[in-house]
């Protein structure tokens, strides 16, 4: 087993045994922070696959942003009674079963996958040469600008309904 | 050297146990959980497809759909807080408004 | 496009008083049907203006039906006899609505009323109008619509609601025929516009269709199954039943709809399909002694009945035979000036009989179309006995005025026609003799004598209002002078007006008789017009128990005719009788109770059972709702994988 192999056999335990403790803990606040750990490690499993930026955005806006935003929401909404509940619906066996073949069916297709087409040009030696964040940026702001723009109005319309959501109203 | 297969098997694993957690779990914040696990499962995948296929197309739409999640999980979150106010539970089984 | 207008504006008025009569209009209908009504008159004669001068319109509206080689417009043609339909349809209900505004004063479905009647004029000029078959049988059906709903119009008069449901049931086995025929016409030219069918008639002569095993002539059975619709349109042997019954609609209804215009339509129809119906000797006899023999066997019912519109329903039926005779004989002109005359003094017979109905009203209901319970009415409405007179002396066929010109045309050239036409000449002349007998006792029993009924109503008689004797007034001038386009060569040249104009469309008719023959055949007619009209003086104003011992000498003789020859018994106990013993026993018996009640009944039951499983699905809980889409897509991948 080569040592690739054995930091990939290392990231795959941890992150299927931490995603199956996260959808299964009983208190939201464990998962949390469970999540923030398999999140960490989503975030190595990018740098193995030399994509250092995502690596370093996976830990700032998941970590960072988005798993403080549920901690918040957690906290706000009182949540001591719920611990105590069952965790499951009554047809979990069903899920567990719908679940099982979904996964079954896509690794039974996608597991036999080698065929690869022609490669493409962004060659670790060109992005090396080039800069990760060069690369990208140049991408992003040249092919995918119209997308990127959305993505921004996206996220404004997020932050406005958020608060329209959220916000008591004032009468 | 790593096979692309085994990232495709992880991410499909990893994608199945957010499903199941989305689909049974009565809890609303650990359902919103289960769905951010399943967006960074379809991440993995992508991430492993952009660097075997020498593409940075694949890391770009791990971007956006960062960007998405994110927002999703913003208005999801308000909306839970919004709904909160109105009956005190996050029970997925205790939200059945939809009953007809 | 004025031409879209004519069958536009009484639709427009009809949608207009369905939509807004109840609440708003009420009793201020007839300010919307009926300007509708006569606007599309002045249209009409701007139309009849445009052919006159030579032209053809053919314009088609819109694809109506488009599906692979079977494409139907909605579209008109507005030809020669298109503009003679036209006119007729206009005029007359024109002045039918204006007639209508008098007698359906007060009524509480006034409204619904000029609705109907709105509906009904549209329908007849899509009939008149239309291009193709198809829209020719819209509005076929339409105008049988409008009289089921205009029969049944007082539905609260269980007989009424009864005659609506007959009229409309005997006319489904025509129509069923009717229907077949279009079939066979798009089977057999691949299209149903007029245009496309009639030029291609003559390629099909001699064409054979194997119907169980026997070669038939198509075109034969095209016609006769075209025919059949026309039978039970223009209630013809053996499908007349239903129109004397249809009197129980309202006196312009039955003006209208069951004289003038939509009783025409299989005459009409026939005619419009004279390129089809020359090709085939074996339907034009058929539809000739059809004609024939309905214009005596109806007025020889008509000589005994004691109400008044059946009377003049029968003579319906009679003058539709001779129509109808005079189609099978070729003279298509002939044919259609008999309508054009018929529906002016008809139309005047009945609403001047709906004039004395209306001056009845104070009598019991079941006298006041009984002629035994009249008399003697002519010192109270002389307006109504004088347009009584003139339409009388027009049906009858005294000379000058209409019905003499056109019904001496159509027996002139059934004697011409051969042996068959000899014999049919005979027929319809002996008819003519028993026309002019039961027209004038009608008149004798109505007007003359002394008032046979109560005091009460004695007191109430007295001449309608100008609204009801205008119309009359004006239709006693379409009686007395329609007739005047189609003086037979004869007596003046070129006098054959209406034939002439009617020759492009309808052929030319041409004689071999002599002159000696013609004077003879109108000799004949005269003297039965006169002879009928001495006998009924004789037998109603000279010696008036004469009836009762006639009556009593011939006792089965009239029981036969006063019961319709039994015609309505023999079909109730052939066909209705043993279809309700029939379906009582498998529709109410098993039918209805086995499966009808069970399916009704177990339906629910199954439904209930299985949505109260079913619901448990509809937990409004958005998890179970993900737990099925995943299943769905799991299925969908599972079949993508296998089916590979």
């Amino acid at each position: 087993m080569s040592v690739p192999q054995f930091f990939f056999g290392y990231f795959a335990v941890m992150l299927i045994g931490l995603s199956i403790m996260v959808v299964t803990r009983k208190n939201p606040v464990h998962s949390v922070i469970l999540m923030l750990v398999l999140f960490v490690h989503i975030a190595g499993v990018y740098l193995f696959l030399n994509a250092e930026f995502l690596a370093a955005i996976q830990i700032i806006i998941y970590a960072g942003a988005i798993l403080v935003m549920f901690l918040f929401v957690i906290m706000l909404l009182d949540l001591k009674k719920e611990v105590t509940e069952r965790r499951f619906l009554k047809p979990w066996p069903l899920g567990l079963v719908v679940a099982g073949t979904f996964m079954v069916f896509i690794t039974a297709v996608l597991g036999k996958l080698t065929v690869f087409p022609e490669p493409g040009k962004y060659s670790i030696d060109r992005i090396q040469a080039e800069g990760m964040m060069m690369t990208i940026g140049k991408v992003l702001y040249t092919e995918y600008l119209l997308p990127f723009e959305i993505a921004s109005l996206i996220l404004l319309v997020a932050i406005i309904g958020a608060i329209v959501l959220a916000k008591k109203r004032l009468e | 050297m790593v096979p692309l297969s085994w990232y495709i098997v992880l991410s499909a694993i990893v994608f199945s146990i957010g499903m199941f957690g989305f689909l049974v779990r009565r809890n609303l914040i650990i359902i919103f959980l289960s769905i951010e696990l399943m967006l960074n499962a379809v991440n993995i995948s992508l991430v492993a497809f952009s660097h075997y296929l020498q593409s940075i197309n694949g890391q770009i739409l791990v971007f956006f759909v960062i960007t998405v999640a994110a927002a999703e999980a913003a208005i999801g979150l308000a909306i839970l807080i919004a709904f909160y106010r109105n009956k005190p539970t996050v029970e997925a089984d205790e939200i059945n408004l939809l009953k007809g | 496009m004025k031409y879209v207008l004519i069958p536009l504006l009484p639709l427009i008025a009809f949608a207009i008083n369905i939509l807004f009569g109840r609440k708003y209009i009420k009793d201020k209908a007839h300010w919307v049907s009926v300007p509708a009504v006569i606007m599309s008159f002045i249209l009409a004669v701007g139309a009849f203006m445009d052919v006159k001068a030579g032209k053809v319109i053919n314009i088609n509206l819109y694809d109506w039906i488009v599906s692979g080689n079977f494409n139907v417009t909605i579209g008109f043609l507005i030809d020669r006899l298109t503009v003679v339909m036209l006119l007729v349809v206009t005029s007359i209900s024109s002045l039918i609505f204006i007639y209508s505004v008098g007698y359906m004063r007060g009524d509480k479905g006034y409204y619904r009323f000029f609705a109907y009647l709105s509906l009904f004029v549209f329908s007849m000029l899509i009939l008149v109008m239309a291009n193709n078959f198809l829209l020719l049988y819209f509005g076929w059906e339409a105008v049988g619509l409008c009289s089921y709903f205009l029969i049944g119009f007082w539905f609260d008069r269980k007989s009424a609601a009864n005659a609506g449901k007959k009229a409309f049931v005997v006319n489904r086995f025509g129509d069923f025929g009717f229907g077949l025929g279009i079939i066979l016409i798009f089977l057999t030219f691949g299209s149903l516009e007029y245009l496309q069918v009639f030029p291609g008639a003559h390629s099909i002569v001699g064409q054979t269709l194997n119907i169980f095993g026997h070669e038939v002539d198509t075109i034969t059975v095209i016609c006769l199954l075209l025919f059949c619709g026309a039978v039970g349109k223009s209630a013809q042997i053996p499908l007349h039943v239903w129109l004397p019954d249809a009197m129980e609609g309202p006196t312009p209804v039955s003006a209208l709809i069951h004289a003038a215009t939509m009783v025409t339509a299989g005459v009409f129809m026939v005619a419009r399909c004279n390129p089809l119906f020359v090709l085939s000797p074996v339907a034009m006899n058929t539809v000739a002694v059809v004609g024939g023999v309905t214009a005596i066997f109806a007025a020889t019912i008509a000589l005994v009945q004691n109400d008044i519109k059946r009377v003049i329903a029968y003579s319906t039926v009679s003058q539709l035979g001779y129509m109808f005779l005079a189609l099978g004989m070729g003279a298509f002109s002939a044919a259609i000036f008999h309508l054009y005359t018929h529906a002016y003094f008809k139309a005047l017979l009945f609403l001047a009989s709906g004039s004395v109905i209306h001056a009845l009203h104070h009598a019991k209901h079941d006298d006041e179309q009984n002629m035994q319970k009249m008399g003697g009415l002519r010192k109270y409405m002389p307006i109504t006995y004088l347009v009584f007179i003139l339409a009388t002396l027009s049906i009858t066929g005294i000379p000058g005025l209409a019905g003499f010109f056109s019904k001496d045309e159509i027996l002139w050239r059934a004697y011409m026609g051969g042996n068959l036409g000899k014999f049919l000449w005979f027929l319809g002349t002996t008819a003519a003799l028993l026309t002019a007998f039961y027209s004038w006792r009608l008149i004798y029993m109505t007007f003359h004598g002394k008032f046979r009924g109560t005091q009460e109503s004695e007191r109430h008689l007295r001449e309608s209002s100008p609204v009801i004797t205008v119309p009359l007034m004006f239709l006693a001038v379409g009686a007395v002078a329609a007739g005047w386009v189609g003086i037979p060569p004869l007596f003046m040249e070129h006098g054959d007006r209406i034939g002439a104009f009617l020759a492009p469309v309808l052929g030319h008719s041409e004689g071999h008789g002599t002159h000696a023959e013609e004077f003879m055949v109108l000799g004949a007619s005269i003297a039965v017009a006169l002879g009928g009209w001495f006998i009924a003086h004789r037998m109603y104003i000279k010696r008036p128990e004469l009836p009762q011992k006639i009556m009593d000498k011939f006792q089965p003789v009239h029981r036969l005719l006063f019961n319709k020859y039994w015609v309505d018994e023999l079909y109730d106990k052939t066909i209705v009788q043993p279809l309700l013993k029939g379906s009582e026993k498998v529709i109410l018996g098993i039918v209805d109770a086995k499966i009808i009640e069970g399916v009704v009944n177990g339906v629910p039951a199954l439904i209930g059972a299985f949505s109260r499983r079913l619901r448990r699905i509809q937990t409004g809980i958005f998890s179970y709702y993900g737990l099925v889409m995943a299943l769905g897509a799991l299925i969908i991948i599972g079949t993508m994988i296998f089916l590979k």
